[in-house]
């Protein structure tokens, strides 16, 4: 029974956080727009179908993810686990499990977010299925991974953030330069789309208890910054597996080049 | 009905293919790395399965109801050929998408925690209250910004990466001014704005435009509001803090 009352709540909050958004929609469509929609009535069932779902998939997540992945993470920071002597500091190499274990949960949370797969679905329409939906959501993911790793590594050895952002700024910059023009804004979309419902507060739970179990750092100050990584790091790898496929293309092309791609 | 209810189970088996990655880390991390059998396996169990009929709806409902109406709408506008109407729209649904986003929220007073520790703020809950929803406000308007931006730039046919790659030194200039305690929570707060129900919205809304619009390419305009909306929080969250923290 008490899993039926957390579902109402979530809906309940679901609903109230969509309030904004539906009333800004009818506001326009009502007063400005003045056009009948479409469909109006199918619209309105897969509005319901979205808030449903959505409350039910956050339901799920704080009944069985959350509470897992945050002792998991309290577990793997600890200093029992790691073997670090509070006295001696903390060393980069007593936390490798972490590092697998941020990079395995920002690969996996990043395939089961909802507002990636919606984005890689209008992404293959638009390219004529060039671009195939779990290619690039496995491309956003294994962005996701490399960068939340990485940010570990940052909270673990202390090192400043803008230091890491700014050189990953400037390969992005080269990158976009060297990529074809289609594959950029969506490159630059993915950052923002992969950190959402289920990734945000997994690995914002690992990054706080990264900065608490590490002597010398402070949960305030240093367990930001995770989700910078998180954001950045697709960008890259979606401009990667662009050019991948381009090339693959090409080299089938020459392999069979009567038939027709 | 046939027909529906095979959708739906192909909806729901990609669901949990979707969710098998999480399993396997998980149950990895737990039996052969910690090394502990799993707590309460029932309650777990029936998440999982909230989780993957939760994602299946969601799906559905994106394909009936969110990209529809994001491209009906963007029709309407282009039709009706008002650039105000079209803007003041784009404002409204990225301010009003963002300001009551529950990561922000939190982030928002984790945030003002922050502040109080370096000391930028006093230590009461009024000036907590304050801080945080000032850096609320400021991320909603952000959002709110770029979306008009993005708009603009899918109407006009700007190329997205002069605009962004001009944001990034625009981030990396301010991020040496601003003061430290601020840099990490002005780079969260720009992946915490975009959550699961405005991104659908907005993309369909941006490849609408795109299509409707002569002379746009989808494929190359239609993207790209999202990266907006993930940049300009950073710069303004950055300026939040030099004018806040003014040092």
């Amino acid at each position: 029974m008490e899993i039926l009352r957390h579902t109402l709540n979530t809906l309940a909050a679901t609903i109230v956080d969509v309030t904004p958004i539906i009333t800004i929609l009818l506001v326009f469509q009502v007063f400005f727009l003045r056009q009948k929609l479409p469909n109006a009535r199918r619209i309105v069932v897969g509005f319901l179908y979205v808030v449903g779902g959505l409350a039910l998939f956050l339901v799920g997540l704080e009944e069985a993810l959350f509470p897992l992945g945050r002792t998991m993470a309290a577990q793997l920071t600890a200093p029992e686990f790691t073997g670090t002597a509070r006295a001696a500091g903390a060393d980069w190499r007593d936390y490798l499990w972490v590092y697998a274990f941020a990079a395995g949960v920002g690969f996996a949370t990043t395939i089961a977010e909802p507002a990636l797969i919606a984005v890689s679905l209008k992404a293959r329409d638009i390219s004529g299925g060039t671009i195939h939906v779990l290619g690039l959501r496995l491309a956003v993911a294994f962005g996701v991974a490399v960068g939340v790793a990485l940010g570990t590594f940052r909270i673990v050895t202390g090192t400043p953030l803008p230091f890491y952002i700014i050189a990953v700024y400037v390969i992005v910059i080269l990158q976009t330069y060297c990529s074809s023009k289609s594959i950029i804004p969506l490159a630059y979309d993915s950052g923002g789309v992969a950190t959402s419902t289920v990734t945000v507060p997994v690995v914002t739970a690992l990054g706080l208890g990264l900065a608490t179990a590490i002597p010398g750092r402070s949960p305030l100050i240093d367990g930001f910054g995770l989700i910078a990584f998180a954001c950045v790091f697709p960008i890259m790898s979606v401009m990667a597996y662009a050019w991948l496929t381009a090339w693959l293309l090409r080299l089938k092309g020459r392999s069979d080049r009567e038939k027709p791609r | 009905m046939t027909g529906f209810v095979r959708r739906f189970l192909r909806l729901l088996a990609a669901a949990f293919r979707d969710l098998l990655p999480i399993a396997l880390v998980i149950t990895f991390f737990q039996l052969v790395v910690l090394q502990q059998p799993f707590p309460n396996i029932e309650r777990v169990l029936i998440g999982v399965v909230f989780v993957a009929v939760g994602l299946t709806l969601f799906v559905r409902g994106l394909e009936m109801g969110l990209f529809p109406l994001g491209e009906a709408m963007a029709d309407a506008f282009a039709r009706k050929g008002s650039l105000t109407g079209l803007l003041t729209f784009a404002f409204a649904l990225g301010f009003g998408a963002t300001v009551a986003e529950p990561a922000l929220i939190a982030v928002a007073a984790e945030g003002a925690r922050a502040a109080t520790e370096a000391k930028v703020i006093a230590d009461d809950p009024d000036a907590l209250t304050s801080y945080a929803l000032h850096l609320r406000l400021t991320v909603a308007v952000s959002v709110g910004v770029a979306l008009v931006i993005g708009v603009l730039r899918i109407l006009k046919g700007w190329p997205i990466h002069y605009l962004i790659i001009g944001g990034y030194i625009v981030v990396m200039a301010l991020t040496t001014m601003a003061p430290p305690e601020i840099v990490g929570i002005a780079y969260d707060s720009g992946g915490v704005t975009t959550s699961t129900i405005t991104v659908p919205l907005v993309a369909a809304l941006g490849v609408g435009l795109a299509t409707v619009i002569r002379g746009r390419n989808p494929a190359i305009d239609g993207f790209g509001l999202i990266a907006f909306a993930s940049l300009t929080p950073i710069m303004f969250v950055l300026v939040f803090g030099m004018v806040v923290g003014g040092r």
